[in-house]
């Protein structure tokens, strides 16, 4: 039998996707999720301070992500409107970060496969747990696949030389303003040679803090990160 | 019935954009979950009296570094005290509450979906409604239930919160009352609504100072619902005996705070040690000015 003008073959297709959607990602700013000692922080390096790379899903929830904006926007939103469901229907306490994780892995894979291409995309779902044994981290990327992460998680341009710097001098236990200090060193990485700093208003930090009552998210404004790096 | 589970074919109305509004989430994508909803799955015209249980009467007292809303523990079906410990004052975010008088049930769902759906939209647009905005949210919320509202299952709230966009403390509480229609209206300096609403109205009235501290702004609270006890069979006073006292919150610009049962437990004793004195409590003066704003 023939094979049709223009065959190519599944394989080949994947990769060309995979490809398409890694160096989409690539071209974005790094983003970081890490325990520390009252649960988990994010950095990103983000001089919007309107359009959030990290933000609140719920509780105990919280989303980070790299890539096109509208894309994750749209898997921030439609996650909000899960957890709120969820939420309102059964408990608060039934909402959870694994039931997340495994909808957007459902929703990321069904877009790899079927849609003309592939959402830009890496996100990271965090949760925090009343003891930091809770503490959880579920990297998801653009085909699907879920990681349950120990310790951190770094997303986007450069990452691999971040998350080395990371590792090296990460620990469960880091009280916030250390944990703070590595991240933005980390997050400093040269890439290309360059070296660079990044100070508090081309950065985006959040907690989940389990000392916090209820909604465990904070907002870190600039002025408080300053305070924390000096 | 739950979609959840089958992640991957969530429907469009996960993602649907520009919609910020947790309710109309619900009336697109699960209508059934909508308080007032219930009353659909009755044959058309029955009109059925139910009898459920009742809150009774809620507070509300504007001070110079906020509001106070506080609200008796009574619930009543008919003659029977339904539940005698049921709290009717809810934090609805950082900086507002709400009091629920009507039939108990549905107010609590309500509230519920209230609260959510000012969480919603905080993490949807990432910044908080203005206090107008809410108290507006909270009209729509009511004119849903009027079909059952004409079953005789009224919610008639009382909505209080400290508005940021003010910057004046002493303006910056305030008050809104609704009607089952979702009528909304300001109140200024107090109100009252429930049952017993007239009697701790009329305890207001006389109480009443343009002065009020917080601490002034509890006990009025708390003065004006053992009138309320005192006249209507459907609020209860404070129970001594087992130790149930009013739910009494504030909200000022540092959030919203409950107060602890022993902060209230001693005010609440206090003015029940003068009652005893003074069964009619404290005495306006009958020729005066006092400041009060009414």
């Amino acid at each position: 039998m023939s094979m049709p003008f223009g065959y190519v073959s599944p394989e080949q297709v994947m990769k060309d996707r995979a490809d398409y959607a890694r160096k989409g990602i690539a071209r974005g700013r790094a983003v970081l999720a890490m325990t520390y000692e009252n649960g988990i922080l994010f950095v990103a390096e983000n001089p919007s301070s309107a359009l959030h790379k990290i933000s609140e899903i719920y509780d105990r929830i919280g989303f980070a992500a790299v890539g096109k904006y509208n894309e994750f926007e749209n898997l921030r939103q439609a996650g909000v409107r899960m957890a709120d469901l969820r939420g309102y229907s059964y408990d608060r306490s039934d909402v959870t970060g694994r039931m997340l994780a495994n909808t957007y892995a459902q929703i990321l894979g069904t877009i790899f496969t079927t849609e003309s291409k592939p959402y830009e995309v890496e996100i990271t779902v965090a949760e925090v747990g009343e003891t930091p044994d809770g503490d959880q981290l579920y990297r998801l990327t653009y085909d699907g696949s879920v990681a349950d992460e120990e310790g951190f998680v770094v997303m986007g341009g450069n990452a691999d030389a971040i998350g080395a710097r990371v590792k090296d001098g990460h620990q469960h236990a880091m009280a916030l303003d250390a944990g703070l200090r590595l991240a933005v060193q980390a997050l400093s990485t040269p890439e290309n040679g360059e070296s660079r700093t990044l100070n508090a208003e081309q950065l985006e930090v959040a907690v989940l803090d389990r000392t916090r009552p209820r909604r465990k998210f904070r907002r870190f404004p600039d002025a408080q990160v300053e305070q924390l790096l000096a | 019935m739950d979609r959840l589970a089958d992640g991957g074919n969530l429907p469009s109305a996960f993602f649907a954009p520009g919609s910020s509004s947790f309710a109309d989430f619900l009336a697109q994508h699960r209508p059934d979950l909508l308080p007032g909803r219930r009353l659909e799955a009755l044959p058309s015209g029955v009109t059925p009296h139910i009898e459920a249980p009742h809150g009774t009467t809620i507070v509300s007292v504007a001070h110079q570094t906020g509001v106070v809303l506080a609200g008796d523990r009574r619930a009543t079906m008919g003659n029977i005290i339904a539940q005698r410990d049921i709290e009717k004052v809810f934090q609805t975010d950082e900086y507002s509450g709400v009091g629920i008088a009507g039939t108990a049930g549905i107010a609590v769902e309500l509230v519920r979906l209230f609260q959510v759906e000012l969480e919603h939209y905080e993490k949807i647009e990432g910044t908080t409604l203005s206090l107008e905005g809410k108290a507006n949210r909270l009209t729509l919320l009511i004119r849903n239930n009027l079909p059952m509202a004409m079953q005789g299952l009224a919610v008639v709230p009382l909505f209080a919160g400290y508005d940021l966009d003010i910057d004046d403390p002493t303006k910056a509480g305030r008050i809104f009352s609704y009607d089952v229609t979702g009528g909304r209206y300001e109140e200024h300096s107090f109100f009252s609504v429930g049952s017993g609403s007239v009697f701790a109205r009329g305890a207001l009235k006389k109480l009443y100072r343009d002065d009020f501290t917080e601490h002034d702004a509890v006990v009025a609270c708390i003065q004006a619902l053992y009138d309320a006890a005192d006249d209507d069979s459907a609020t209860g006073g404070p129970d001594l005996t087992r130790r149930i006292f009013p739910v009494v919150a504030t909200i000022t610009l540092d959030g919203f705070r409950k107060l602890a049962e022993d902060e209230i437990a001693t005010i609440t004793q206090n003015v029940v040690d003068a009652r005893m004195q003074n069964p009619g409590g404290p005495i306006a003066p009958l020729n005066s000015n006092g400041g009060s704003a009414r």
